[in-house]
């Protein structure tokens, strides 16, 4: 009979390496799917994984897929540390991006340097405020955040639709739904010339080393470590489990927003109804993959990058439905949950125990 | 009146999934487990349901496939965290995550195919009686199960021991195991039963709503479910309620611009999700009322002590 | 010709990592007896029956019933032998009715089709009325012991084991309750009656077996022996009363006057106008069976709760709007009850887990950020100077033993130099040399100049290091007198809560 029994202390080595062991175990799984499907599997994995590292652009492409993943899930991790589930990301990633882009579309004919920053600004404020929905309504009401931000999240798509249909759509664009293109000054300078690798990425970096500042030495990231794991312990250290619930939720929200402003202003060039294509949902494997630490959450974020980069290849190489990016990237967190058991516990097996008289 | 008697024929056929869904994740979480996975199990059930009715040319091995498909999601869902104890949230959102995208693979196969939607009933002489013999005989047979489920969940929970049972390891899952009952057992049978559940649910969309198959038809139809649950204070007539309370918003929505008002079509179609958050703060608002009535031990693992 | 005992136990011997709890226990119990195992916290006597009952099995040892070899692998095993048990934390269900809590505790063929009629009959017949329709969640605490009594009955016992049935009771209950024990006593069913108190145990009970560190220590005829002789057979040699050095008591450090709280545990215990000072250089000893408010006093006066009513100072500024963060600036620190998810965060490091409390005073936090050098030398300091047994204060609180987790929290809270220290339960699990060396580190504190409140349900400790002391029952403090000044028998009527016929505690 097989028992766990719950270590004393997690094995750090095991910590390491269990993403490392749920990306090969993806893999193997990965090479099994693909032999189902009648397609030969051993290539399949290698257009997904190895390929897109071969050649330079596609290895930019990933760090602009990666961007607003890092971006996204840093925030997220904030809250996930603390036990304050923002699931409603996505949402926030959308209003971000249609109050960000709301300002550059408001100043359409102009240049200047101010342009971008004041959209960025907007951007994040805009993820903040729908962010903040959530967190008044649990502070005050006890609502669950998890539902309510959820609930936003179709909200927010549908406002993005409404707006481009209407007040947003471009008056000289042949009637598509779809705003103006950004002016210049309105769009995110590149970062590698020849690629769409913009400054963004630089700021996704930016955000790991804050939060990973904040996490190692801040009161702010000891007090979300403490109410996620002993909310008893966090009272008795004067924390306020409040307060620890709105910085969650508006760091998240304000993380999501402004990476919801790059992809506008940057990939896209302006506002579209697809734009929200689930890097919300996807942060949220980003983050748990990468162990919810700021370095893990790069590699993590990368990883995912890769996902979507090598699923589109093997969709036009092998003519796979392009639904094969979100199975893969939904077994990395299952094998990720289910092999985390080996650092929490070990397995022992025990023999029955004979029932007397 | 033909007017009126389309409107509630679309308000039950709006309600029909969420019934499913919420029934069956009302008796998971009696049983203490939250499992946010329901709109991953949807629409996998959704997928099984249109791909084996379209290949089989059975309804009835659809729905069964539907309801398999939905319990071995719920099971996978069980085995992670009931067994491994991995974090619930995490879990059941993995399983969305993961059930939103095989379906999409294995529904690309039949996208733009469709079927004739499963046939309503015509029960001779009764569906014949004018406005109420429409109104109440002539439904597909998946909406009288869908009634025939809540009656018989509530008369489980509540009129039997092994609803007892189940009802007390929601409520007390320390208790429940001092006293002798399996805690893990009775839970993984909850999740695979609200895992057929939500399968039939997500079915009902591909086979009678939109008889086609369409990515990530359910549309949060699954979040919807959970809210409704609570708003159900865990007890299965309201389930229902919230069910019909859901699928009237959505139909009214829908003929609200056939009244010449002018509101943008998308603007309505906020409405449910917005009426969502707002039945949830209400509900949600009342502490004390909330903490008589969900089950004690939501969503907290459970580690068996000796 | 002798009776078969109903129950016997032959060296009966228990372990867990790092502690016996039961060590070669042996006794027996007569059909009709009622049987007291009488002992303090931590004694061995939970271990002990839920052995009998089926919850766990002994490693050594064996069991006998009414002759037979009896080893039950759980309980509807037991049940089924006819051994029914209240325990101390139920196993009732809040939002479920009395007879659904009634049929979930009883084996399936046990249950009757009229089961409602059959918990009005039982229930009344011995004088414990029971509505089978109300939710156990609207019950009182007294009442719902009943249904958990009345649970046993409806399954003919034999023996009955009821483990600390009355700390939750009042005085009127605790009669009620010694009517119905009586009778069934007299109908030949057996009771295993678990308590500490002495003087309902002299009151119900034929024989008595003592228990201490997990041994049986003495067996006697409680009838025949005063108050006195079991609380030294429980506690152990003969109580030295040390005098302690008088001390010259400074300012009053901490005032508390009329403070009341309602508690946010359903199953806690509200507390009622509590008054007391403690001044510079004093230790008020407050003593108290766990469960009799003891948790919700100290979180009101640590800040982690508003009381509803009362006034709170430190040496003289009324604190009763601040936070934890704020008090402890203000000189006050505090060590809870719970180790592990209070005091310390099981998952984080030693260093780590000094942050959580000591950053204010030893100045780790500077502009929110962190100094994380400063927070390891405190944890090295602590660990150094408390004796704290540890592979690293890289490792995590977890990986401690309970008594050197204590000492590191009782070390990391008296090296903050507070001039107020509140603590819970300073040496509960913790072996005789550290708490010793805890009890030395309070009054060095003391004789600094601090003050400080202990609560503790261990008498012993209370005696040889408090200057003053208090009872502390159902929520109100009895007046605090020098320590020495009242008798063990009167201490134990106070921690009994035994009231005198108009009604007032007892008094010395």
């Amino acid at each position: 009979m097989i028992r766990l029994e719950p270590r004393k202390e997690p094995s750090k080595v095991l910590l390491y390496t269990t993403p490392v062991l749920a990306v090969c175990v993806t893999i193997l799984a990965g090479i099994v799917m693909f032999a189902v499907l009648g397609k030969p599997p051993f290539r399949a994995i290698a257009i997904i994984f190895v390929d897109p590292w071969l050649d330079s652009f596609t290895v930019a492409e990933m760090m602009v897929k990666a961007t607003p993943l890092i971006l996204i899930a840093i925030g997220l991790s904030f809250g996930f540390r603390a036990g304050v589930w923002n699931i409603g990301a996505e949402g926030q990633f959308t209003i971000g991006a249609l109050t960000g882009g709301m300002v550059g579309l408001a100043f359409y004919n102009m240049e200047g340097f101010w342009i971008l920053p004041l959209m960025c600004i907007a951007g994040a404020a805009g993820g903040m405020a729908w962010a903040a929905i959530p967190a008044f309504l649990k502070t005050r009401f006890n609502a669950n955040e998890i539902l309510v931000s959820l609930m936003l999240t179709y909200v927010a798509v549908l406002l993005l639709s409404v707006l481009v249909h209407g007040p947003l759509k471009d008056p000289e664009g042949l009637n598509f739904p779809e705003s103006r293109m950004f002016s210049d000054s309105a769009m995110m300078p590149i970062l590698l010339e020849g690629t769409r690798t913009h400054i963004g990425f630089l700021a996704a970096i930016v955000a790991a080393a804050v939060a990973w500042v904040l996490f190692d030495r801040h009161v702010i990231g000891f007090q979300i470590k403490v109410a996620g794991q002993a909310p008893r312990a966090a009272r008795y250290g004067g924390f306020v489990q409040n307060r620890v619930v709105w910085m969650c939720l508006m760091i998240s929200g304000g993380l999501a927003g402004l990476a919801g402003l790059f992809e506008a202003a940057g990939p896209v060039g302006q506002l579209v109804p697809a734009l929200p294509v689930g890097y919300g949902f996807t942060a949220i494997i980003v983050a748990f993959l990468g162990r919810l630490n700021p370095i893990g959450i790069v590699l993590a974020g990368f990883v995912m990058a890769l996902t979507y980069i090598g699923g589109e290849a093997a969709q036009i190489e092998m003519n796979l439905p392009s639904a094969i990016t979100g199975v893969f990237q939904g077994m990395f967190l299952f094998f990720l949950l289910g092999i985390d058991v080996l650092a929490k516990f070990r397995i022992r097996m025990v023999k029955p125990v004979k029932a007397g008289a | 009146m033909d007017l009126a008697i389309l409107i509630i024929q679309g308000i039950i056929v709006a309600a029909t999934p969420l019934v499913f869904a919420s029934a069956g994740e009302l008796v998971v979480e009696r049983a203490g487990v939250l499992n946010l996975g329901v709109e991953g199990m949807m629409i996998l059930g959704a997928v099984a349901g249109f791909s084996v009715t379209l290949e089989s040319g059975s309804y009835v091995f659809g729905v069964f496939a539907a309801a398999i498909a939905g319990a071995v999601a719920g099971l996978l869902f069980g085995f992670l965290t009931q067994m491994l104890m991995s974090n619930q949230v995490a879990t059941g959102l993995a399983l969305t995550i993961f059930g939103l995208g095989l379906s999409a693979l294995w529904g690309q196969a039949y996208s733009g195919d469709s079927t004739d939607p499963l046939a309503k009933l015509h029960i001779p002489l009764l569906s014949d009686i004018p406005i109420i013999g429409p109104l109440l005989f002539s439904h597909d047979p998946l909406v009288y199960l869908s009634f025939a489920l809540v009656a018989g969940i509530a008369w489980f929970l509540f009129k039997t021991r092994a609803g007892l049972i189940l009802r007390s390891v929601g409520e007390n899952h320390d208790a429940a195991h001092a006293i002798g009952y399996s805690v893990v057992g009775v839970r993984m049978a909850a999740i695979a039963f609200g895992g057929a559940c939500a399968g039939i649910g997500g079915a009902y969309l591909s086979m009678v709503q939109t008889p086609l198959w369409v990515e990530d038809m359910t549309a949060g139809r699954g979040w919807i479910a959970l809210a409704i649950v609570v708003f159900a204070s865990w007890r299965p007539g309201r389930a229902l309620l919230g069910a019909y309370l859901f699928g009237g918003v959505t139909v009214v929505q829908l003929h609200i611009q056939g009244f010449g008002v002018d509101i943008d079509a998308q603007y309505l179609s906020m409405l449910p999700y917005l009426v969502t958050i707002l039945v949830l703060v209400v509900i949600s608002y009342d502490k004390t009322r909330v903490n008589l009535n969900a089950p004690a031990c939501l969503g907290k693992p459970f580690f068996a002590s000796s | 010709m002798t009776q078969t005992p109903l129950l016997q136990l032959s060296g009966i011997t228990k372990r867990f990592p790092g502690v016996i709890a039961n060590d070669g226990v042996s006794f027996s119990i007569e059909p009709g007896e009622v049987h007291a195992l009488l002992g303090e916290n931590g004694a061995g006597k939970s271990t002990l029956v839920k052995m009998i009952y089926g919850v766990m099995r002994p490693d050594e040892g064996d069991m006998h019933f009414s002759g037979a070899p009896y080893m039950p692998a759980k309980p509807s095993e037991a049940r089924a032998h006819g051994v029914g048990m209240v325990f101390q934390h139920f196993s009732l269900f809040d939002a479920l009715s009395v007879a659904e809590n009634v049929a979930l505790g009883m084996n399936k063929d046990a249950v009757g089709a009229n089961l409602d009629q059959q918990i009005i009959e039982v229930s009344e017949a011995y004088g414990l009325p029971l509505d089978p329709t109300r939710l156990i969640g609207s019950l009182s605490v007294g009442e719902r012991q009943r249904v958990e009594i009345v649970r046993c009955l409806l399954q003919n016992p034999r023996l009955l084991i009821m483990d600390e049935p009355t700390s939750v009771l009042t005085p009127q209950e605790v009669d009620i309750l010694f009517e119905t024990l009586r009778k069934l006593s007299s109908e030949g069913c057996s009771i295993l009656y678990i308590s500490h108190k002495l003087e309902e145990i002299r009151a119900l009970c034929d024989k008595a077996t003592v228990l201490r560190g997990g041994k049986v220590v003495g067996s006697c005829d409680p009838r025949q022996e005063t108050a006195k002789s079991l609380a030294e057979m429980m506690i152990g040699a003969s109580l030295a009363m040390p005098v302690p050095t008088a001390r010259t008591e400074g300012e009053k450090r901490l005032i508390v006057e009329g403070l009341s709280a309602i508690s946010e545990d359903p199953f806690g215990v509200d507390i009622e106008d509590v008054s007391f000072t403690v001044s510079a250089g004093e230790i008020l000893g407050v003593a108290g069976v766990a469960g009799n408010g003891q948790v919700e006093l100290m979180e009101v006066l640590t800040g982690e709760r508003a009381a509803d009513k009362g006034v709170v100072r430190i040496d003289g500024e009324d604190i009763g709007r601040l936070g934890p963060s704020e008090r402890r600036r203000r000189g006050m620190c505090s060590v809870p009850e719970e180790r592990l998810g209070h005091g310390a965060v099981p998952d984080m490091t030693l260093w780590e887990n000094t942050l959580l409390s000591a950053r204010t005073r030893m100045g780790m936090e500077s502009n929110g950020f962190l100094d994380l050098m400063a927070a390891s030398k405190f944890a090295t300091d602590v660990v150094a100077k408390f004796n704290v047994k540890t592979a690293g204060i890289d490792h995590v609180a977890r990986s401690l033993s309970g008594g050197n987790l204590q000492k590191f929290i009782v070390g990391r809270e008296i090296m903050q130099t507070p001039t107020v220290l509140v603590i819970l339960q300073p040496t509960w699990g913790v072996d005789a040399a550290a708490a010793a060396d805890i009890h030395r580190a309070l009054q060095t504190l003391a004789a600094g100049g601090a003050a400080i409140l202990v609560i503790s349900q261990d008498l012993d400790e209370l005696m040889a290091i408090s200057t003053s002391f208090a009872v502390i029952a159902e929520g109100r403090l009895s007046e605090p007198v020098q320590t020495g000044t009242l008798s063990i028998e009167e201490i134990g009527l106070l921690m009994g809560g035994v009231h005198n016929s108009t009604g007032e505690e007892a008094r010395p």
